[in-house]
């Protein structure tokens, strides 16, 4: 339950930390708020034989809207910063509302949205809030940087496209459009757990009323965070009602492939998806102004 | 590595390897034991402590990397030797604590929670309480030590 030894390299620039990795490369990890590289090093899950630690780099710390609307939130920006960003909760309301979900304040308190999508747990919130979102992560090496949608980054559990020299540097959000209303539900066994099942809906009332815009993705869903394109289409041009949301529900169930914990079989995650599908559509078209 | 952590106000200087983590230093290099720990993987709280005055797991942080930071201990909570705060003696008056293992972390993240809201009603109680596991399962008599603060 103690850490193995490590060389601890703490730069204070994000050049000096793109060029260690570059230098150690897969024996090396990023250390972002720790709130889950920790844990598995207490574990020795985890035994990294450097460290390079980007708490001292304040170049990946920031939260800005572009004069577009456009969100841009450094790696190295803690979920606390960003809950409590009074211009993320009137533009971005889903970030904030799915946050309250992730685990504790005191985990909050340090965790990282770069950190989090690049330890990319299927179960956790925000890699499924990214997808809904249509957000892109800009992923810097020593030298030279690429722009990835979020619906390309994540490959598997624990797994994305980041090469052993590369980081997740900045998460790109697109403006909401007007019209647009957003949600996030989750059901866990306790207050903080992993959700056994949780959905994020983005939808975009058109001026006819009807839906112009929809995207639906999940957490606990699968081996990634999973999005539902065919439910999202069918909603397209149809009226924001229970009629269609159910018929998205029902779409959305045939889109994931929950694994099952000790605490849900994938059935009961199926019929959570079903229900929570349905309820967030029908949260945020009450919110699509 | 050569390191000076501040703590409850004091600079604290010590010799340490990087792996060494935050609530290992607070009880075993400087002998702050009121710091406790219990799972060692986030959890349960037990190990919270402030860091530049908000809640944090002292069992996810390396030593080194408090250096520059103000660390908060419940050892820093009591206004004088013998003597309670407000919310050390709700949790006395109320019978808020059995064994007293989750206690320090339990004052933690109260302090800070009700450093931002000192009138939660009874559900943002809970909710902030919801990242500390109390095994006695005392959680009704630590509600009401909360509560009674809040309406002080």
């Amino acid at each position: 339950m103690k850490p193995g030894p490590f060389e601890w390299q703490a730069p204070d620039s994000l050049e000096a930390a793109l060029a260690l990795k570059a230098r150690h490369g897969e024996a090396a990890r990023f250390l972002a708020g720790g709130q889950s590289l920790v844990p598995a090093m207490n574990f020795r899950v985890a035994q990294p034989a450097v460290l390079v630690d980007l708490n001292r780099v304040a170049a990946l710390d920031f939260c800005q809207f572009d004069a577009d609307g456009t969100l841009r939130i450094g790696a190295m920006a803690r979920y606390r910063r960003i809950e409590r960003d009074a211009a993320v909760a009137a533009r971005v309301p889903i970030l904030v509302e799915a946050l309250a979900e992730v685990a504790h304040p005191q985990i909050r308190t340090r965790g990282t949205l770069g950190g989090n999508l690049s330890h990319a747990d299927p179960a956790s919130e925000m890699p499924a809030v990214m997808l809904a979102l249509d957000a892109r992560f800009r992923l810097r090496r020593a030298g030279g940087e690429r722009v990835v949608a979020a619906a390309d980054f994540f490959l598997g559990p624990l797994a994305t496209v980041l090469a052993e020299d590369e980081m997740l540097a900045e998460v790109i959000i697109p403006p909401l459009p007007s019209g647009s209303g957003t949600a996030f539900l989750e059901v866990a066994r306790r207050r903080g757990d992993y959700a056994m099942m949780g959905v994020a809906a983005v939808l975009r009332r058109g001026p006819d009323g009807r839906c112009a815009e929809a995207r639906i993705a999940l957490c606990s869903a699968g081996p990634t965070p999973m999005a539902a394109p065919r439910a999202s289409e069918a909603l397209i041009g149809r009226g924001l009602n229970a009629e269609s949301f159910a018929e998205a529900a029902a779409l959305a169930v045939t889109e994931i492939a929950p694994m099952g914990s000790v605490q849900a079989s994938p059935t009961y995650q199926r019929h959570l998806a079903g229900v929570l599908v349905g309820r967030a559509l029908s949260l945020a078209a009450e919110r699509a102004a | 590595m050569k390191i000076t952590i501040r703590v409850n106000g004091v600079g604290y200087t010590r010799d340490v390897e990087p792996r060494l983590l935050l609530s290992d230093f607070l009880r075993h290099e400087i002998g702050l034991t009121g710091t406790h720990v219990g799972c060692e993987h986030g959890v349960c709280g037990a190990c919270t402590i402030l860091w530049d005055g908000e809640p944090a797991r002292s069992c996810l942080a390396f030593a080194v990397q408090a250096e520059g930071h103000e660390i908060s201990t419940v050892e820093g909570l009591a206004p004088g030797p013998g003597k309670l705060n407000p919310l050390q003696q709700a949790f006395q008056d109320a019978h808020g604590l059995q064994c007293g293992y989750c206690t320090p972390g339990m004052l933690m993240t109260l302090t800070a929670f009700l450093a931002e809201n000192p009138h939660p009603d009874e559900a943002q109680i809970r909710e902030a309480l919801s990242g500390n596991l109390c095994r006695c399962t005392g959680y009704q008599h630590i509600v009401d030590a909360v509560l009674r603060v809040a309406a002080a």
